[in-house]
């Protein structure tokens, strides 16, 4: 029972993170129908920018974080400007190629500045594990699950309480109405690529000190925003965190009572049952988003 | 003319290790072919079908474990081995597209990956069969007669000979009936349907014979390199795959073989200028390029480059 609950709040800390990735992925896939495969390279990117900021300017934690989220907000709207727009009217496949080229190029971009070898990200919170009854949690941990939840609430306020919000809505409903009320859809676009980039930026800045940075870690990362975004239906915010919620805990609990060897194939494994079984995912009646 | 330059090809294809001494120089060249025909075998199913499969590694790398493992542990014979990881690869070919080519687009290809990632972790995690991420070192060079084919000029052939079955293969199906259902399915599924074109059971079709191939490419690997780990199933081999198909140009014979040889060649050039991730990185600029600059493919220009200067 100790055990279970000492899972269940691993997950939940994990969940939070990929809960943040899948937002920024079903927003980008759901609204401009692109399979965004660099979607890891920027949670990688926020990463080393935390890397960055902390070890090498040694500014605050969350100065680093919002350091991470700005990094990740730039690149993510200049690769939507400079490659994305001209290629809008194209099929989903050759998007999806260039966006495997990014990744490509954005993972070995990374490898020649930073290096092979993992990065361990310093942080300063103490070390010894909060105690409550039956769990025990670093500091850290508590600190990334607080901003991943603030980071998602602000998401939702985004989408549901401003006219930046409601422009992605009514893009995302219909795209050709939209335009004909005054929606500048390439604002839209290049909008909704810069902040799902920044959210997945966000995320690599807050796990990048509960694990180490390196090139490869978006693959891995990338793989499982695409589980969350099965999981909870495309475009479907509550779905998606939902969706990052259940992903964390199951594989918490499947490293823990079936094998840590299959941690990354719980991923996997969701992404092919659902799409077999349930392809609209778990928690959507129809596609939406918001 | 076109005829004049076949002919010059496979005479050169055939004499090549005579002037080609340079073994470095003939094992860019095997590989070139092993990559040659995998890209066929991705060609298949992206190229005729339109389905892009991202996935593909973990049918080379499953046909280069069964070539691997027959030989080294109930010690079947090379020639004996090859066919049981092609049948083997084919079969897991018709398993995972029954499943997944229900589904089209992105789903298709989220789970072709998600295949291959469980397919690594189990090549990585069964110890017993796998030995692990130790790999199995070892793998028997195969033997012709009294012959080992262990060097490299005499490997060549064993490739050539693989490539240009694959190549009939590839042909034969294409020019078929099954080729003609393949493209209507491309071009527009609803409408193949309606006139009566089977479309699962043309999709496994495909999936099977690409699953094949690509098993094949997998077992002349092993015996190449005589060591097979869980490395085979890196996505970088499916992204190759896809930058050759795409870059040679998609659906059309000569294309996959173009770019299979050019990004081998092409990589082991840069490689010698700079070093590898630099390689690496002028690979995923190269690919963007190529969508914005030559979306059909090197082959599919050259085409339409010379029927324009004969009009």
């Amino acid at each position: 029972m100790e055990q279970l609950l000492q899972h269940l709040v691993n997950g939940l800390v994990l969940g939070g993170t990929y809960a943040l990735l899948g937002i920024g992925l079903t927003l980008i896939f759901g609204l401009m129908n692109v399979v965004n495969f660099a979607h890891g390279e920027f949670y990688t990117l926020g990463a080393y920018a935390a890397f960055a900021a902390l070890a090498l300017g040694g500014v605050d934690f969350v100065v680093a974080v919002l350091a991470a989220i700005g990094a990740g907000a730039l690149l993510g709207a200049l690769c939507e400007r400079v490659l994305l727009r001209p290629l809008r009217a194209e099929s989903i496949d050759t998007t999806m190629l260039v966006m495997i080229g990014v990744w490509i190029a954005m993972q070995n971009g990374e490898l020649l500045v930073w290096g092979g070898v993992a990065k361990s990200i310093p942080h300063p919170f103490p070390t010894a594990p909060l105690v409550l009854g039956p769990v025990s949690i670093a500091p850290l941990r508590v600190f990334v699950l607080v901003l991943a939840a603030g980071l998602i609430a602000a998401s939702y306020l985004l989408i549901h309480r401003t006219k930046l919000g409601r422009a992605m809505r009514a893009t995302f409903q219909d795209r050709d109405t939209a335009a004909l009320m005054g929606v500048r859809i390439s604002r839209i676009h290049t909008a909704t690529f810069a902040f799902g980039s920044a959210l997945a930026a966000a995320a690599g800045a807050l796990l990048g000190p509960v694990f180490l940075a390196y090139p490869s870690m978006g693959d891995l990362a990338a793989l499982k925003a695409f589980c969350v975004v099965i999981l909870g239906g495309l475009g479907n915010l509550p779905g998606a965190t939902l969706g990052g919620l259940l992903l964390g805990i199951a594989e918490e609990l499947g490293a823990g009572y079936v094998s840590s060897g299959y941690r990354d194939a719980v991923g996997f494994v969701i992404i092919i049952l659902v799409l077999l079984l349930r392809p609209s995912g778990l928690f959507a009646r129809e596609e939406r988003i918001g | 003319m076109i005829r004049l330059a076949r002919g010059l090809g496979a005479l050169l294809a055939l004499t090549l290790p005579f002037w080609l001494a340079n073994p470095y120089f003939l094992h860019v060249v095997i590989m070139a072919g092993i990559f040659g025909v995998l890209a066929l075998s991705l060609n298949l199913l992206l190229g005729y079908t339109g389905q892009l499969s991202l996935g593909h590694a973990a049918f080379f790398g499953i046909g280069a474990y069964t070539s691997a493992l027959l030989t080294l542990r109930l010690e079947w014979s090379f020639w004996l081995a090859l066919p049981g990881a092609v049948a083997l690869t084919a079969l897991a070919g018709w398993l995972i597209g029954r499943l997944a080519l229900k589904l089209r687009g992105a789903y298709f290809v989220l789970v072709t990956i998600s295949f291959a990632g469980v397919i690594s972790l189990v090549s990585v995690n069964w110890m017993e069969l796998t030995n692990g991420p130790l790999g199995l070192p070892g793998v028997p060079a195969p033997e012709l007669g009294p012959w080992s084919l262990r060097a490299k000029s005499a490997y060549y052939y064993l490739v050539l000979a693989g490539v240009a079955l694959s190549y009939l293969v590839c042909a034969r199906l294409v020019g078929s009936r099954i080729g003609r259902a393949f493209l209507a399915l491309r071009e527009n599924e609803p409408l193949a349907e309606s006139v009566g074109v089977d479309v699962t059971h043309y999709l496994v079709l495909a999936a099977v014979v690409s699953a094949g191939l690509a098993g094949l490419a997998g077992g002349l690997y092993a015996h190449y390199t005589r060591f097979v780990s869980p490395e085979v199933f890196l996505f970088t081999y499916t992204v190759t795959m896809v930058v050759m198909v795409v870059a040679g140009g998609k659906g059309t014979l000569a294309g996959p073989l173009v770019g299979a040889l050019l990004f081998t060649a092409l990589p082991e050039a840069l490689r010698l200028a700079t070093s590898w991730q630099w390689q690496m990185l002028a690979y995923g600029v190269l690919l963007v390029l190529l969508v914005f600059f030559l979306p059909r493919g090197i082959v599919p220009a050259l085409a339409a480059w010379r029927a324009r200067r004969a009009s």
